[in-house]
């Protein structure tokens, strides 16, 4: 499923195309706030084809890598990952306060390994849901298994273990995002 | 404004402090490499604060660039203390 | 004297008093968690949120400039970096063979 293969003709310039101007605009973006430092007059229009030439440079070596070969429902599923984005930001600072709490001697300190299966299959994903395990309070992942989508996950407590396996809100929203929920 | 950011610098300065403990006394390589890790990343936020104690911005742009390199050096030796090796041939 | 200028200035203050509240929080962790593996919960979670807070300090003090953006741009990678480098390092000591604390071990 996730072979790899070499991109041509119009996929090629697609990806090429879409590299070249998001480059330009992280290079317009980092260096604009020289612009208006100095006084009018002492700033060249000739500075902007200096970054055409790095953004050129970029999209020849990392083409591949930035814009993939086309997947399916691509919009779609950007419009989902968006959204999920900001329970992310509230999910880390939820588990700041609880390692915080800990810390402080609130609440116990009982580690344990688990370990579990999902239904997800595709690199994005997996990495996604890894990440999102990291940032939940109380876990961290060890290892995964891409063939069968195992996860080995390192728990501070009884809490967030159970919160992970019997609950299964993440498992559900990652599946959701990506469309492979089972 | 200038004495807030003089405040905190001082207090991360405290931080990497109370890490060099850990650096020190860790019984084992991966407690120091944890430790010296966090170490890096405080230097991070530490070069923000340095460019708006003097004023001068031009010092967002090494914090930027020692963050990347930094976790590049990171993943290197995590992988190096996993295999033994770097590159498999 | 209650003007905005004031106002944005003390939501500064604010943001980076918490990121620095949850720096030493994260290193007083490392300190005192009795494992390996729980000292990095503490490291991963709690220092890159002190470190997001502090950040977002500096970019609410700047106002709309372009220097915001280049600080958007160092949160945001930190976020993704963050626990990536935490995961790297919790693999390397899994598999060569750290043993987990269990509760009533010695402290190790």
């Amino acid at each position: 499923m996730n072979e790899t293969r070499v991109m041509k003709g119009r996929e090629k310039a697609f990806s090429m195309i879409i590299t070249f101007f998001v480059a330009l605009i992280f290079w317009l973006l980092l260096s604009a706030w020289n612009k208006y430092q100095f006084a009018h007059g002492e700033y060249e229009p000739i500075r902007f084809f200096r970054g055409v030439f790095v953004a050129f440079i970029v999209t020849l070596i990392a083409h591949e890598l930035l814009v993939p070969a086309r997947g399916e429902k691509v919009l779609l599923k950007l419009q989902r990952w968006i959204l999920y984005i900001p329970w992310e930001l509230y999910q880390i600072v939820l588990a700041a306060i609880d390692v915080a709490s800990r810390v402080f001697g609130l609440r116990p300190v009982d580690p344990r390994i688990i370990e579990f299966e999902t239904t997800l299959r595709s690199d994005l994903a997996l990495t996604t849901f890894a990440d999102s395990i990291t940032l939940t309070p109380g876990t961290i992942t060890i290892n995964i298994e891409p063939e069968r989508g195992k996860y080995t996950v390192h728990a501070i407590d009884k809490g967030p273990a159970d919160a992970l396996t019997v609950d299964q809100t993440m498992q559900k929203k990652v599946g959701y995002v990506f469309m492979e929920e089972g | 404004m200038i004495l807030p950011f003089v405040v905190i610098g001082i207090l991360i300065g405290c931080t990497i402090m109370i890490c060099s403990y850990r650096m020190i006394f860790g019984p084992g390589t991966f407690n120091r490499f944890a430790a010296a890790s966090v170490i890096g990343t405080k230097a991070i936020v530490l070069l923000i604060l340095a460019g708006y104690i003097i004023e001068r911005p031009h010092f967002i742009d090494i914090a930027l660039m020692y963050a990347l390199l930094s976790f590049i050096g990171t993943i290197i030796i995590a992988k190096y203390l996993e295999r033994g090796e770097l590159c498999s041939r | 004297m209650l003007t905005v200028e004031l106002l944005v200035n003390i939501l500064a203050c604010v943001f980076l008093a918490g990121g620095a509240f949850f720096m030493i929080t994260g290193a007083v962790g490392l300190v005192k968690f009795p494992d390996f593996y729980t000292r990095l919960h503490a490291t991963g979670k709690c220092d890159t949120l002190g470190q997001i807070f502090t950040i977002v300090g500096c970019m609410i003090y700047q106002g709309f400039d372009f220097i915001t953006v280049k600080l958007f741009f160092v949160a945001a990678y930190y976020i993704f970096a963050g626990p990536a480098a935490t995961h790297a390092i919790m693999k390397a000591a899994y598999f060569t063979g750290l043993k987990p604390w269990k509760k009533g071990d010695p402290r190790m």
